[in-house]
């Protein structure tokens, strides 16, 4: 086995549509407002749950510019998805607080906006409960958000626990997240001669597609053709998109238009669940670690079920003979979670990575030294040899890089200029996957090899790296590549989601060229055409598939006010081919800078009087500034992968964030003495220990 | 958003006369907070009266040695201006720490000192909330108070004042010119806004109508000269203060001769420490004389408690903050 010839693949290619974007000429989904254009309103449950017994919409309708106000009594009849975020205005139950109840089309926004405010939802509360308890009942569920088993077991933990040497045992918690991409949700829907044409903010315009031909019975076409960030929330669609093309259906031919608001981001789009993560580690004197626990309790909703598989990847990261992960979920009558960068990676990475840093403490050990003991040989709960496995080099090499050996391990060692200063690592992993079911077309046309996919560029360059990719298959140039992306008008994609579009749509165009040179070999006529499904990996079970990371931090707290600030952090991972530089150094960083904000910043405070999440904007729900941001470097190590695809690509969209938040606390401790096993790590952290 | 009429008087004069006419209309300056919640409907008046063209954009000397900001003057311009980078430290420092590049551009002077808190209640029509109205409760005793006051509130409102500027012109001893139906009027700044006692609803002693026309600068003393502001927030840039501190001190052969502390981030409204200063005055500047000073100023604390986050924190960050930033005015490290 060996990975196709590289040419293209790990130059810096310029990203494609990158002047387009910076002069402000890309148009995104809500950006194209055609003459005639209805803007959408939505009215908003305010309590948590309950019946709605009566809408009056009198005074909306009268109110000059309104065109029609829709509700439950007369939405058109919804097909069925199988998700209850779907079934909008389709009777009486209120499951959120944000619940779309009814929605204003009128001639121009404030008059929308003003209708909206006059309608009024009577409503027969019942009692609901909107704050996560981790000590709530809880229930097992069926299986966690990505599909995973909710329990492993391997041994006898307990027992195993009870006779080691050293044990550490810690809760940690993550809470609520939002994703807040750059560009709120969009859509533009228009009904034209019963074909649904939308315009959406969408990770796959395909699966777009699909849901609403479901919903609605129709023939749909998707326009997606950039997107201001997704990080999963634009994955699967929600209420707000099915709302739009609802109420689109009531004025065939007349586009409507849909935008969410900052504060209904935080309503109706999804989140990453609250977690407590109950650890426990017992190790042999040596560091060898005897067993792993990860115990996890997480929010979910009522009426949707997602568990955060956050005790996942400590499925795969250290060796160690009895071993357990467990999920328990909370229901909530909160909106449903969905999928958040790394999801279950992310949050589950906190615990088990200042867990094991907790360990290093206690047995007095390098915290690198004591992964690198524990590094497994083959994949510790199925058995797979790794196809690659760059853990240990990214630690040492990131070590290296970063310094480590000159800091003396001790905490609580280094006062600059009144802040305590210093550093910790934490680890990570994210699955290297294909998906199924993305078709590529090959057409020679006017001298180029047009090259269509139905994928999706949210910002992570799949444009270019795809013209890449192609060019490097049919042996030319990118400049003799065209691609054709972002909408159903091209052949089918996979969603950008899983860190695994550039691994699925790759190989399809890999695939796709393979069979263009072989029909037509390297000097083809105008019109000729070749396309590929994509082709099944035939080493998915043979061998385990992962990229890694280590993730080193400095970090400084303030010695009179316990602000805490990150001078510095290198990521090294081990990720395969970099087929980009310039894009990928970008996307790791940029998942780095996720991992510090998640870090210091990121929750959502649900007030469980009202239901909803309090600090519901961008001055409440803090994302890392500018100014935060300070040294952020991402490297990466030599890895040749021959089994994960053609390219020799494992995902990098997800890898960024994972570790991060852990080798921070961790930093923070070796800073300061003061253990943080909550997120956020802010001042009052450090200003309550007494150790100020 | 409720319909609105916009006017656009030619003379300050006529933009009061136009408010207080109409008790439901407002002025409207650089927008920043004001269009906010017109979108969120925290507000919902009947008419906006611009004063951008008519309140002054320029600041002037004034014949006691200080200078008249005058109230349309941008944030921008005002933490630029070199006579007050040299001679008022504490006022450019204070604005920089504010906002954004783009919002100091647009907010005014006179803006600055009348936004509102952003108590998340308060914000949000949805929750009951005695700054927006009377007949309701405070929700943010029991809820999100992370961000609240410690000093001087009420059962009714436990909000915060945000603005930055204010904290430093209290601790400057600022004077504000106002344009009232009656006439102009000077009001010593820390008597300007108020602590929020059975009216949560008034930020200021300002009736409907009163255009701040201008914010004089007295004469800089040695200790205005050697003043700084010092802000603690959650991130390092962009972020309402958790606490922070406007100082200005002069210490002569190790003893303070002149010290002024105003605290943002505590109380409704800047929050003067008399109490501290007393304390301070004639002694030692040594870091245990600054802790026992600030200790005596925080002997009236209440901090709030609350399963969302209280806010008890701010007495050990109010401490720390105050003294690093004399220790660092007194030639320490901050």
């Amino acid at each position: 086995m060996t990975t196709m010839d590289a040419r293209s693949m790990g130059t810096s290619v310029r990203r494609i549509e990158g002047p387009d974007k910076v002069t402000g000429t890309a148009a995104y989904a809500g950006d194209t407002v055609a003459a005639g254009t209805l803007v959408l309103h939505p009215v908003q449950a305010t309590v948590a749950r309950g019946e709605i017994t009566a809408i009056d919409t009198s005074a909306a309708e009268a109110v000059p510019g309104v065109v029609a106000v829709l509700t439950h009594r007369d939405a058109p009849r919804l097909g069925d998805t199988g998700d209850p975020e779907h079934r909008v205005l389709q009777g009486t139950t209120i499951h959120h607080r944000g619940q779309f109840v009814a929605a204003v089309l009128a001639e121009h926004a404030e008059a929308a906006a003003e209708a909206a405010r006059l309608v009024v939802v009577s409503v027969d509360e019942a009692p609901s409960t909107t704050g996560f308890d981790p000590d709530a009942e809880a229930y097992t569920p069926a299986a966690l958000g990505n599909g995973q088993q909710a329990d492993t077991l391997v041994g006898d933990p307990d027992a195993a626990l009870a006779a080691a040497p050293v044990v550490v045992r810690a809760s940690y918690s993550t809470p609520m997240e939002h994703h807040n991409p750059m560009e709120p949700h969009a859509t533009t829907a228009t009904w034209i001669d019963g074909r649904l044409e939308v315009r959406e903010a969408s990770q796959g315009a395909e699966l777009a597609r699909q849901t609403l031909a479901t919903l609605f019975d129709a023939e749909v076409t998707v326009r997606s053709p950039h997107v201001g960030g997704g990080f999963g929330t634009k994955g699967f669609l929600h209420a707000g998109t099915v709302l739009t093309v609802l109420a689109a259906r009531t004025v065939p031919g007349r586009p409507v238009r849909f935008a969410l608001g900052r504060r209904q981001m935080f309503e109706t789009v999804g989140y990453r669940p609250a977690t407590v993560q109950h650890m426990a580690l017992g190790a042999a004197a040596d560091g060898r670690l005897e067993v792993v626990a990860h115990d996890v309790v997480g929010a979910t909703a009522r009426y949707k079920e997602f568990v955060e598989p956050a005790g996942g990847s400590t499925r795969s990261m250290y060796a160690a003979p009895h071993r357990r992960t467990s999920h328990r979920a909370v229901p909530l009558d909160l909106d449903a979670p969905t999928y958040m960068r790394a999801p279950g990676e992310a949050p589950g990475s906190f615990g088990l990575e200042c867990a094991v840093d907790e360990l290093a403490v206690a047995l007095d050990l390098d915290p690198i030294e004591l992964r690198v003991r524990n590094e497994p040989d083959v994949h510790p709960e199925n058995g797979l040899p790794f196809s690659s496995r760059g853990l240990v080099e990214c630690l040492r090499t990131g070590a290296e890089r970063f310094g480590w050996s000159s800091w003396d391990r001790a905490p609580r060692r280094r006062l600059v200029d009144g802040w305590w200063h210093g550093v910790g690592v934490g680890c990570g992993t994210f699955p290297a996957f294909r998906m199924p079911g993305s078709t590529a077309e090959i057409t020679f046309t006017g001298g180029r090899y047009v090259v269509a996919i139905g994928a999706a560029d949210i910002g992570q360059g799949a444009r270019t790296v795809l013209t890449q990719i192609a060019a490097d298959a049919l042996g030319v140039d990118v400049d003799s590549i065209a691609v054709e992306i972002g909408s159903t008008q091209v052949p089918v994609g996979s969603i950008a989601g899983g860190s695994a579009g550039t691994a699925s749509w790759g190989s399809t165009v890999v695939e796709a060229a393979d069979r263009f040179r072989d029909k037509y070999g390297d000097a083809p006529d105008e019109g000729d055409h070749a396309d590929a499904a994509t082709p099944d990996n035939p080493w998915a079970e043979e061998y385990a598939m992962a990229a890694y990371c280590a993730q080193f931090a400095e970090v400084a707290v303030h010695a009179d006010t316990g602000e805490i600030r990150v001078p510095r952090l290198l990521g090294m991972f081990g990720v395969g081919r970099i087929l980009n530089p310039t894009l990928g150094r970008s996307q790791l960083q940029g998942g780095m800078v996720w991992g510090l904000s998640m870090a210091l910043h990121e929750e959502s405070v649900v007030d469980p009087r009202f239901g909803e999440v309090i600090n519901h904007d961008l001055a409440g729900y803090h994302v890392a500034a500018n100014a935060d941001v300070r040294v952020v470097e991402a490297e990466w190590i030599d890895e040749d992968d021959a089994y994960v695809n053609p390219m020799g690509a494992k995902g990098i969209g997800e890898i960024g964030i994972v570790g991060v938040a852990a080798a921070i606390a961790n930093a923070a401790y070796h800073a300061t003495g003061v253990r943080v096993r909550s997120l956020p790590i802010t001042c009052d952290d450090f200003l309550t220990s007494g150790l100020l | 958003m409720r319909p609105f009429t916009y006017a656009r008087p030619d003379a300050a004069a006529d933009a009061v006369a136009t408010l207080a006419a109409d008790p439901d209309a407002r002025f409207l300056a650089g927008g920043t907070n004001l269009l906010d919640h017109l979108k969120l409907g925290v507000v919902e008046p009947t008419q906006l009266v611009d004063v951008t063209g008519i309140t002054s954009t320029e600041i002037t000397e004034l014949d006691d040695g200080g200078l008249r900001i005058g109230a349309g003057v941008p944030n921008s311009d005002l933490a630029a201006d070199p006579r007050v980078r040299e001679r008022y430290p504490a006022v450019a420092a204070a604005i920089l720490a504010g906002a954004s590049g783009q919002l100091r551009n647009m907010a005014s002077t006179g803006g600055n000192l009348l936004q509102r808190t952003r108590c998340a209640y308060f914000a949000d029509p949805t929750t009951p909330c005695t700054k927006r109205d009377l007949s309701q409760g405070c929700s943010a005793r029991g809820g999100w108070a992370r961000y609240h006051a410690i000093l001087g509130a009420s059962e009714h409102c436990i909000a915060t004042h945000p603005s930055d500027l204010a904290v430093a012109l209290v601790a400057l001893d600022a004077q504000v010119q106002v344009l009232g139906a009656d006439g102009a009027r000077t009001i010593p700044i820390a008597a300007f806004h108020r602590l929020p006692g059975d009216d949560p609803t008034r930020d200021t002693v300002l009736a409907h109508g009163d255009l701040v026309t201008a914010v004089d600068l007295p004469a800089p003393t040695p200790a205005v000269a050697n003043s700084t502001y010092r802000k603690v927030r959650d991130r390092a840039s962009y972020a309402f203060a958790l606490v922070s501190a406007a100082v200005a001190l002069e210490v002569r052969e190790g003893t303070v001769v002149d010290v002024r502390i105003a605290l943002g981030g505590v109380a409704h409204k800047p929050w003067r420490a008399t109490t501290a200063e007393a304390a301070l005055r004639g002694r030692p500047a040594t870091d245990d004389e600054f802790r026992a000073a600030i200790a005596a100023e925080l002997e009236a604390a209440e901090p709030v408690e609350s399963p969302l986050g209280g806010n008890a924190y701010k007495i050990p960050l109010v401490t720390g903050t105050v003294v690093s930033t004399l220790r660092g005015l007194a030639g320490g490290v901050a």
